[in-house]
């Protein structure tokens, strides 16, 4: 019986793509069956940042509509035995996908794999909705800004009402809130939210800070999960994430300001 | 969403007579011996003033001990009204007691069967009220943005925060133990003497009735403290909790 994580946020751009991709590469290197899907119908983004574009047969929309199975449809990972992914379509639209086919893939999917990670679209409308609907945890990936915020908890209070597990008044979502594109500098100069900020607002279990990084852009071009790339200071904040996620104690790091640099020591900053 | 009051009350009858119930403490008298019903009471209403402040109450005297018989009525309402609250009736008693209390001006109140004798022999309790079905909505999870609440015909509990964009609404009263940061409506069915009760006022909107305030026009010093919202001569008033037990007149008595 696999557990289904739906990574969201409402708004668009915020690194839910670049999470989703970090975090299943993540929980298949340590030896979990992953299987992400890219619920991002019509844009397609996944297979590029998984590196896997030139590989795609069938996809999501393919295995809804009975026109290919998921053995079919899955593409397995290069880098990892443990992880597939289920491309979306750049063809159709969000209305190709239905509660009950996404509900029919999820439960074949459970059969066979430890976790299911579900790349949700950005918006409240049927791709989103969907992406959330069947799902047992959520990672809420926020910017610490603002509006990022604002929609974050919006998103919170739609996997608190229209989700599977809210309507069949089942144990309620698990929520944990990761804050990405965080930049130590930007806070202290009063131009982003702190981590601290961001915790009063929503009052949610924080599952990691990403520091705001070249190395999520290089990885994205290069086709790799950031996770693999184990030198950056992104790549080690996603392996936080997900030993965090599977119950590991790991304090949390890439908050504090460094003072120390050397640029830092010869101007006195 | 908030109704404009005026408009409401242009075109509306000026009374109506309804039978209805409300939710008041009860003061169980265990003893006549008003001293040490003053120095005990003196001690709860310390613990809340807010709370106590002008409530009115009603005197129980179902578990009043044997030998207790003889009550002093105008001690009795004497030392309430210092206490600053505001006895209405009392509830049980004999013959002699009900003729006691009308003497005095306070009304004898139907007999609740539902609690006769079944409770143990307590000490003061002004939660007694508890013990009353209140209709009251108890919510324990953050209200998100984009979330309605509403608690009809009582009062709406949050035990936690409210988001900005969530809109809380009850015909009652409204208690936030947490940051209000969105709309909360209380009396959203004309109940002027409904309140709103929050930890932490950050609010988009407060409104008492139809009588509304936006964020724009929060007094800054009400702003991010605990507060209690009610509607007197004609406009709201934000009162600061966290200044203890002031010595403010609503102008009830
Ligand atoms: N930690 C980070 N540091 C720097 N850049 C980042 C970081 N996370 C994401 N980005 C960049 O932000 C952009 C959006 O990332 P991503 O595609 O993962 O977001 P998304 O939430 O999936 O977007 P959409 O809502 O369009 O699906 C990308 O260019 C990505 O490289
Ligand atoms: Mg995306």
């Amino acid at each position: 019986m696999a557990r289904i994580i739906v990574v969201t946020s409402g708004k668009g751009g915020v690194g839910k793509t670049t999470t989703s991709a970090a975090i299943a590469m993540g929980l298949a290197k340590k030896g979990h069956r992953t299987a992400v899907i890219d619920f991002d119908v019509g844009l397609r983004n996944l297979d590029l940042i998984m590196g896997c574009e030139r590989r795609v047969v069938y996809d999501f929309v393919n295995v809804i509509n009975e026109e290919a199975s998921i053995n079919q449809a899955l593409i397995r990972d290069k880098r990892s035995e443990n992880l597939f992914i289920l491309p979306a379509s750049q063809t159709r639209d969000k209305d190709s996908l239905t509660k009950e086919g996404v509900g029919r893939v999820l439960g074949a999917l459970s059969e066979t794999f430890d976790y299911v990670v579900c790349d949700s679209p950005a918006g409240i409308e049927k791709g989103a909705t969907l992406a959330m609907y069947y799902a047992d945890d959520a990672i809420i990936v926020t910017n610490p800004e603002v509006s990022s915020v604002r929609d974050s908890d919006r998103m919170l209070g739609i996997l608190a009402s229209k989700s599977r597990r809210a309507e069949t008044a089942a144990e309620p979502i698990k929520e944990y809130l990761l804050l990405t594109r965080y930049s130590p500098e930007r806070v202290r100069l009063g131009e982003m939210l702190s981590v601290n900020d961001v915790q009063e607002i929503l009052s949610l279990h924080l599952l990691g800070v990403i520091p705001d990084s070249k190395a999520v852009l290089n990885a994205s071009n290069a086709g790799t999960p950031v996770i693999l790339d184990d030198k950056s200071d992104a790549g080690q904040a996603y392996a936080d994430v997900v030993a965090r996620y599977l119950g590991e104690e790991v304090p949390h790091r890439f908050i504090e300001f460094q003072k120390r640099t050397l640029f830092g020591r010869l101007f006195g900053g | 969403m908030p109704v404009n009051p005026r408009e409401q009350t242009a075109h509306s009858a000026v009374m109506e007579l309804k039978g209805g119930s409300i939710t008041l403490p009860v003061l169980k008298l265990l003893s006549s011996d008003m001293q040490r019903v003053q120095d005990q009471l003196k001690l709860k209403i310390h613990q809340a003033p807010a709370f106590f402040h002008n409530a009115h109450i009603v005197v129980d005297l179902h578990d009043l001990a044997a030998g207790h018989g003889d009550l002093d009525f105008p001690a009795l309402l004497g030392l309430l009204r210092n206490l600053t609250l505001i006895p209405i009736g009392i509830r049980g008693g004999n013959e002699q007691h009900h003729r006691a209390a009308q003497a005095v001006g306070l009304a004898v109140l139907a007999d609740g069967s539902y609690e006769a004798g079944t409770s143990p022999p307590a000490r003061l309790s002004p939660q007694g009220a508890a013990k009353a079905p209140a209709p009251s909505r108890l919510i324990d999870h953050p209200v998100r943005s984009g979330q309605r609440v509403y608690a009809a015909g009582g009062d709406l509990i949050i035990l936690s925060q409210v988001s900005p964009g969530a809109e809380i609404m009850a015909d009652g009263n409204i208690h936030i133990y947490g940051t209000l940061r969105g709309r909360a409506l209380a009396g959203v069915k004309g109940d002027q003497q409904s309140r709103i009760f929050c930890m932490d006022l950050q609010a988009e909107l407060v409104s008492i009735a139809g009588h509304y305030r936006i964020s724009e026009n929060l007094d800054d010093s009400a702003r991010g403290k605990p507060v209690q919202i009610y509607f007197l001569n004609d406009s709201l008033m934000i009162e600061d909790l966290s200044i203890p037990a002031r010595q403010t007149h609503h102008g009830r008595t």
